[in-house]
């Protein structure tokens, strides 16, 4: 079967309202490559997306899908991952619903280890309400509600996902399309939670962190010597505040996924009619 | 009536008040004796004071009376905290040789047992076992055969080795021996007598747990809070031996959306809270609502608002249940009145919610989830448990569910309201669905025909299930009776039996106790065919009462109890007696 599938088999035929030129497309571009090279059908993929222009993703793919309340994605795929081992989840968001509503999620999500992938589109701007600040603008980003920038620190969601035991912590740019996909790639096919941050440039509100900026600034890893299993090689670049990094900064080999961890494996969907057969036991149990 | 008998052990939290309480109930349940208990517990790991009530008799016992015949008391407080239950004849046993009993005073009347509790623990092998000591003078002084007490200790300690057992049996029988010697002469007007049948011991909170399995419930992600932890504790290590599994989330925003999830992909699936967490969950609510989910939301009502008095019995949040959230949001909302009724609740919350793919809260208080209470096992009879799982399509009828080009149709708007579902991994039924105002195929749309047709759409699914479901209440006492009383979940076993005291006095009543609150059986006919209507609930404004008005453009007379402790029969039956004489 999977050959068959191409990567237009995830696109539906709903035409995405997002600016022209917004780096959204190119991320979403990115993720249905992804899944259709790691084999995955749209009838065994489970698609989660949370609030704000990332958040209508849901509908301009092809999977089973939901599109939920603001920040709280990561639970739902959550769910759908442990009910049914056998689908391919993968949960999209953007800044503000993965660091800012929903960072508590994000914290939880990264430790429990759920064997699938989330992709951020971090365009570090609130888009959708049309341009405020995000959890990870520029600490001097002049915005409508922080006219002299937020003055306080950006938060850094690759040290935030290492600190809470990430075991896949990667960072891709949507307009290094074949990267991109490469990298979104790694992450399904990691056995464990799959992290990738996409600079996805905001055309309409964001002047600063632009196409531009990414493409003069960013560091492709894959180009150095970087080891992704050294913990410590991971750690260095993902504070260094100097230079910002596109590729896998840590996997872990050792990633052992919640699932496996619970010996989880049966789709919970199949029950029978009526009571287990031993259910009796139960009662008896508070003789 | 057969005599009941009451009894209780209080001291300061981490004296192990509760598992001494729980093994002498269990001890009763083995006797053949039906057996009611009720805690008075603080939100604290140590200090204060928390007691274990039983109250047991040979027939059915279904409430808590202000009675107390042999009190365990291990602190001086426990003594002052029952001054008013405990009467002439009453026994207290306590410790003198402990500092802080040395100088109790034992009010006249009542016999004061001074064991030595502690040193007869060290002597049987720990002084950890000073309450096992306590038990074994209870049973002297109530002629209760110990032998039940060692079945209890067997299943208490069993799995901690059988010398851990036999030295807990060694420590119940010298303070049973100490009791016979020492205080041979005292006349206890007690004798627990034992019968033939077999009971079992169970709360509500189990009682719901053990409801989600039966029903097939294989997935359940909660945050543990006070009294809706015991469900979450009851499933973990139990689901997964039906290949379910239990996610303690970290938050009750989370613990919705976990549940969520699961129920997308095909899982009965259900969170439990109490008010607080409700509060949070308010957020997710509607997205289960209009995308269709069917999930089993559990509320174990406390004392609220905020934080308000966690370990204490109310029945507050009635309003957010039947109305919370932003937006109309259809649900069913069902409260068990009894422990056995929160097991077969349980099972039809779930058939409700996969049937109408509507999110269904079930309502219980804390009364219930701290209450063990005996039943026959047949009261939980498995073969009854009937699983409908309404309209999910198998992936060879899927084409029938499709639009014209292939696309499946989660949110059909179909004539009943209800829409095909399909789970997925099955082939031809990929589709969205979202928490904005979507179309057939689940798509977001803002355009007003649609939006009209969803919502009725949704809301007819509530209409369907009125036809095609029985919403009842259960009814007690005279059918006929002028004054009829009403009241929702716990309050059923006080009530009973006040009715039964009433009775006894010549004052006939009718009670109707409902267990559905949304949809909610029409009580016009009940209303008018009655001079007076009470309405009784543990909440300061009557909720249940104020609904109930504007369904029967009525007004009633409402007794209403907000001080976190439960409805006792005795007090019931006084109130109700004071609320007819009012209006006479």
């Amino acid at each position: 079967m999977s050959s068959e599938i191409r990567f237009t088999d995830f696109k539906s035929d709903k035409q995405p309202t997002w600016c022209p030129g917004c780096g959204d497309f190119g991320t979403m571009n990115g993720m249905m490559k992804a899944l259709a090279n790691t084999g995955n059908h749209p009838d065994d993929t489970f698609i989660v997306a949370g609030i704000g222009c990332s958040g209508k993703i849901g509908t301009y793919m092809h999977s089973y899908a939901l599109h939920g309340v603001h920040g709280r994605a990561l639970p739902v795929g959550t769910g759908v991952k442990i009910a049914n081992p056998d689908l391919e989840v993968m949960v999209a968001g953007g800044d503000g619903d993965g660091y800012s509503i929903g960072a508590g999620h994000f914290v939880h999500a990264v430790r429990r280890n759920m064997d699938m992938s989330y992709v951020v589109m971090d365009n570090r701007i609130y888009g959708l309400t049309k341009g405020q600040a995000s959890p990870t603008s520029r600490e001097d980003f002049e915005t409508a509600t922080t006219p002299d920038g937020p003055k306080q620190a950006p938060v850094n969601p690759l040290a935030l996902a290492l600190a809470s035991g990430g075991t896949f912590i990667a960072q891709s740019f949507s307009s290094d399309a074949m990267r991109h996909a490469e990298i979104v790639q790694e992450a399904i096919e990691h056995d464990g939670f799959g992290f990738v941050n996409v600079f996805s440039p905001c055309v309409t509100f964001n002047d600063v962190d632009t196409y531009d900026y990414f493409r003069d600034s960013l560091v492709d890893l894959a180009e150095t010597d970087h080891d992704p299993t050294d913990h410590d090689a991971a750690r260095e670049k993902i504070l260094d505040a100097e230079k910002e990094y596109q590729g896998v900064i840590y996997r872990d080999e050792e990633s052992v996924p919640y699932g496996e961890q619970f010996g989880l494996g049966e789709n919970m969907a199949d029950i029978p009619d009526g009571a287990p057969e031993d259910a009796m036991d139960l009662v008896r149990e508070f003789y | 009536m057969p005599a009941d008998f009451n009894w209780a052990i209080g001291g300061e939290a981490g004296d192990g008040i509760d598992s001494t309480g729980k093994i002498f109930a269990q001890a009763l349940s083995r006797a053949g004796r039906h057996v009611f208990t009720s805690k008075d517990f603080a939100s604290r790991i140590r200090g204060g004071y928390t007691a274990y009530k039983v109250r047991t008799s040979t027939a059915q016992v279904q409430s808590v009376v202000d009675r107390l015949d042999v009190l365990i008391a291990l602190t001086p407080r426990t003594i002052d905290e029952n001054l008013d239950e405990l009467h002439e004849g009453s026994v207290i046993v306590y410790d003198g040789e402990r500092t802080t009993m040395q100088d109790v005073e034992i009010p006249e009347g009542m016999h004061g047992l001074d064991v030595p509790l502690k040193r007869l623990a060290e002597e049987a092998g720990g002084a950890i076992m000073r309450n096992v000591v306590a038990l074994g003078a209870a049973c002297a002084v109530t002629q209760f055969p110990i032998e039940n007490l060692d079945s209890a200790l067997q299943k208490r300690f069993g799995n901690k080795g059988q010398s851990i057992v036999d030295n807990n049996k060694e420590a119940a029988r010298a303070g049973q021996e100490y009791v016979e010697e020492n205080y041979a002469d005292a006349d206890f007007d007690y004798h627990l007598e034992t019968t033939d049948a077999d009971y079992v011991l169970l709360n509500g909170d189990e009682a719901i747990g053990m409801g989600a399995i039966a029903a097939g419930c294989r997935f359940y992600a909660g945050y543990p809070i006070t009294p809706a932890t015991d469900v979450m504790e009851y499933l973990t290590g139990r689901i997964e031996r039906y290949g379910g599994h239990v996610v303690q989330a970290e938050d009750e925003l989370s613990a919705i959306n976990i549940a969520l999830g699961a129920a997308r992909a095909g899982a009965r699936s259900m969170t439990a809270t109490s008010g607080p967490g409700i509060d949070l969950m308010a957020e997710t609510f509607g997205l289960v609502a209009t995308t269709e989910t069917p999930l089993v939301i559990c509320d174990v009502m406390r004392s609220g608002p905020s934080t308000g008095m966690p370990t204490k019995q109310e029945q507050g949040d009635l309003n957010m249940l039947l109305y919370g959230g932003h937006g109309e949001v259809p649900r069913f909302v069902v409260a068990p009145t009894t422990v056995s009724e929160c097991f077969w609740k349980t099972v039809e919350a779930f058939n409700l919610a996969e049937k109408y793919q509507t999110p269904v809260y079930l309502v219980s208080d804390l009364a219930l989830a701290v209450t063990e209470q005996t039943f026959p096992p047949e009261a939980f009879d498995m073969d009854e448990v009937e699983i409908e799982r309404g309209n999910v399509v198998a992936e060879d009828d899927i084409q029938a569910f499709q639009d014209e080009s292939g696309k499946f149709t989660p949110h059909a708007n179909t004539e009943d309201g209800i829409s095909p579902r399909s789970f997925p991994g099955t082939a031809g039924g990929a589709h969205m669905t979202t928490g904005l105002e979507h179309d057939e195929l689940g798509r977001r749309t803002e355009d007003t025909d649609v939006r009209v047709e969803q919502v009725d759409k949704r809301a007819r699914k509530v209409e369907t299930a009125k036809e095609r479901e029985t919403f009842d209440y259960r009814e007690f006492g005279d059918p006929d009776a002028e004054t009829l009383v009403v009241s929702w979940g716990s309050n059923e076993g006080a009530l009973r039996e006040a009715l039964q005291m009433l009775q006894d006095r010549d004052v006939d009543v009718r009670f109707i106790s409902v267990p559905y609150l949304f949809p909610r059986p029409d009580l016009t006919e009940a209303f008018e065919a009655a001079e007076r209507v009470v309405v009784v609930e543990c909440n300061a404004t009557g909720q249940l009462a104020d609904v109930l008005e504007r369904d029967t453009l009525s007004r009633v007379d409402r007794i209403n109890k907000y001080d976190g402790v439960r409805f006792k029969a005795d007090e019931l039956a006084e109130e109700i007696e004071r609320t007819i004489e009012a209006n006479q």
